[in-house]
């Protein structure tokens, strides 16, 4: 079985959030990239079907050449080959048609993408893949296992879980409880030398026009000070809430 | 040209977020000067859509679609949107819609933003508001080509009644084949869920241990409110991890969020900032949660919380 992660190379969830070039490009500057870490539950998944199902796991993102770093780290996690697709991430739809147009070459059974990243938060990316090439979709996907081309697989939906089947090919979103935070692969000594020796590809990109392009950022409003209620005056926040933010 | 809004249903019976989209599909057909279309599935009440501005309701009847999938949800949508000639889709920001939203672009071409907070600042060229870096921050966003589909942050917009006299027209759809089904559903009953709730009551690791949280439960219960938690707490297996938020857990955009015994970390803080009201409770008046709140009370959750219970509930 082949499997394609795509992953994505996103800002530390601890990196303040700046813009440059009159707050129209986020400003990189000092910011730790690591692997989204909805893709990195997906990956670990892969890691694990290696075994289980006698699987190849290629990992594939289109960027430049910073995001390689990720790469490494995904192959000294234990995916087989990398893939990076050289152009500038613009929008969705255009990494999103980079990606299939590699999927046309190379045939995937099983596509792994995050639920959605977390600098953009688009959730897009799994979608437009499963609707550009006609796979199966899946996403907020907790929990799935493969047998003979078909797919158990279940989604959290709104106040539970949802279990479905279906053939394969099969594009993933991946999220929390796919696996679990403690399954999450950190790389150790021997990973990360053999992943020195594993194969990472440079493929020119189709050079897709984005549809979506940011104009200009802001940032939230800065907050008022903090109304401060005194411990024995509990009247008095709801008094606050009811009649002055008017939310109960 | 029109404007076409997905209204959301369940059990046959429209959900809130379908009057929310409403309301903007509305505002935003008056800027394009275009009509409002409003499309449900097999639903009972959709001419309560009226009420929010509707210039037509086309309800889809179909066996194929009694359970929601992407793909044959995606596959109906599409044929309405061919037959009514639309520019624009308007969806919540519902797990299902968001599902649904990037694959039925995918099949239709077209192009898809999602948390999107504001009515666009301009039509042409089109730009919308978002959210992104987990509500760290917006861009104001262009978007190209022939069909756009947009969903809306929850409660970003909110209701906006607006009187319409849409006719309920049926449609009957082509049926697609699918090997995908939904083989079972496990739900709870009877609980108001993060997505859908108006209020959110959350809590920490300040809490100590899985077994004070009937406090928790019981205050969400005065105020019809959903349960949440940080990370750790999930973690940890005091609470299930459907109720984790944050960055890397569910988001929340509720009208009031109250987080008690929660320190207030960057990455819990970027999931919840775009619930409108924050109301911190908490023993350490330098906890980070205090700089991003709105209200706050310094001071122990254990006989804080049972005595806003017993206030709230003397209240009603
Ligand atoms: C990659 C990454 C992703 C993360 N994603 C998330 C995420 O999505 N969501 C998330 O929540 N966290 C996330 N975190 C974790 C985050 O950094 C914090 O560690 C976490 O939010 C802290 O949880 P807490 O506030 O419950 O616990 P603590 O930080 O331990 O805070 C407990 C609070 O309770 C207060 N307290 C103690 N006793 C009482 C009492 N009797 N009465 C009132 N108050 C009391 C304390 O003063 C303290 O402020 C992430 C971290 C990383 C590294
Ligand atoms: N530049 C990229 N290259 C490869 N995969 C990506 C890229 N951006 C996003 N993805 C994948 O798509 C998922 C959803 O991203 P998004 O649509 O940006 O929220 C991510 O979790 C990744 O798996």
């Amino acid at each position: 079985m082949n499997i394609l992660v795509c992953i994505s190379n996103v800002p530390d969830t601890t990196s303040k959030i700046n813009f440059t070039d009159g707050d129209s490009k986020f400003d990189k500057n000092g910011v730790q990239f690591i692997i989204n870490p909805n893709d990195e539950f997906g990956l670990t998944k892969a890691v694990w079907m290696k075994e289980s199902n006698n699987a190849s796991v290629t990992v594939l993102t289109v960027g430049d050449s910073s995001a390689e770093a990720i790469l490494r780290k995904c192959l000294a996690i234990g995916a087989d080959k990398a893939i990076r697709i050289d152009c500038k991430a613009e929008d969705a739809y255009s990494v999103a048609k980079e990606i299939v147009s590699h999927c046309e070459t190379v045939k995937y059974d099983l596509i792994i993408c995050g639920r959605e990243s977390i600098d953009y938060n688009g959730g897009l990316i799994p979608g437009l893949l499963a609707g550009y090439l006609n796979y199966n979709f899946i996403t907020n996907c907790v929990s799935l296992e493969i047998e003979s081309g078909k797919a158990k697989c279940a989604r959290e939906i709104s106040g539970g879980t949802e279990f479905s089947e279906c053939d394969l090919p099969l594009v993933v979103g991946a999220q929390k409880g796919l696996v679990e935070e403690s399954d999450l692969i950190i790389p150790n000594m021997r990973g990360i030398m053999m992943a020195r020796q594993k194969q990472l590809d440079v493929y020119k990109a189709q050079n897709i026009n984005s549809r979506a392009v940011d104009k200009r950022f802001f940032k939230p409003e800065e907050k008022g000070e903090v109304k401060l209620v005194s411990s024995d005056e509990l009247d008095k926040l709801i008094d606050l809430l009811e009649n002055e933010a008017k939310v109960i | 040209m029109s404007v076409l809004v997905y209204s959301e249903s369940e059990n046959g019976k429209l959900k809130k977020s379908s009057f929310e989209t409403a309301s903007y599909g509305k505002a935003l057909s008056e800027k394009l000067e275009s009509k409002l279309i409003c499309t449900s599935f097999n639903c009972s009440d959709s001419e309560l859509l009226n009420k929010y501005g509707a210039d037509k309701i086309v309800n889809v009847e179909s066996s194929n679609l009694k359970e929601f999938t992407a793909k044959t949800y995606s596959h109906a949508l599409s044929q309405v949107i061919e037959k009514e000639d639309v520019s624009v889709v308007i969806l919540s920001s519902s797990a299902d819609a968001k599902y649904l939203g990037a694959y039925l672009a995918g099949i239709t071409d077209s192009t898809y933003i999602s948390n999107v907070v504001e009515l666009p600042e301009s039509i042409n060229p089109f730009i919308v508001r978002r959210s992104c870096f987990t509500n760290k921050a917006f861009s104001s966003t262009e978007i190209g080509g022939d069909l756009k589909i947009i969903s809306i942050s929850s409660n970003s917009f909110g209701l906006k009644e607006n009187s319409g006299d849409g006719i309920l027209e049926t449609l009957n759809i082509k049926e697609i084949n699918t090997t995908f089904k939904v083989s079972n559903v496990e739900k709870q009953s009877g609980k108001v869920t993060i997505a859908d709730a108006d209020i959110v009551v959350s809590a920490g690791r300040g809490l100590k241990g899985p077994e004070n949280w009937n406090m928790i439960e019981d205050l969400a219960d005065v105020l019809g409110a959903a349960t949440a938690c940080s990370k750790p707490v999930s973690d940890m297996g005091w609470r299930p991890h459907s109720e984790h938020v944050g960055q890397t857990g569910k988001p929340v955009s509720s009208n009031l969020y109250i987080a008690i015994g929660i320190s207030g970390a960057i990455q819990h803080l970027a999931g919840i900032n775009s619930s409108k009201i924050k109301v911190v409770i908490n023993n350490d008046p330098e906890a980070p949660f205090f700089k991003a709140a709105d209200y706050g009370i310094v001071g122990d959750a254990f006989e804080i919380v049972p005595e806003l219970i017993s206030k709230l509930k003397s209240r009603q």
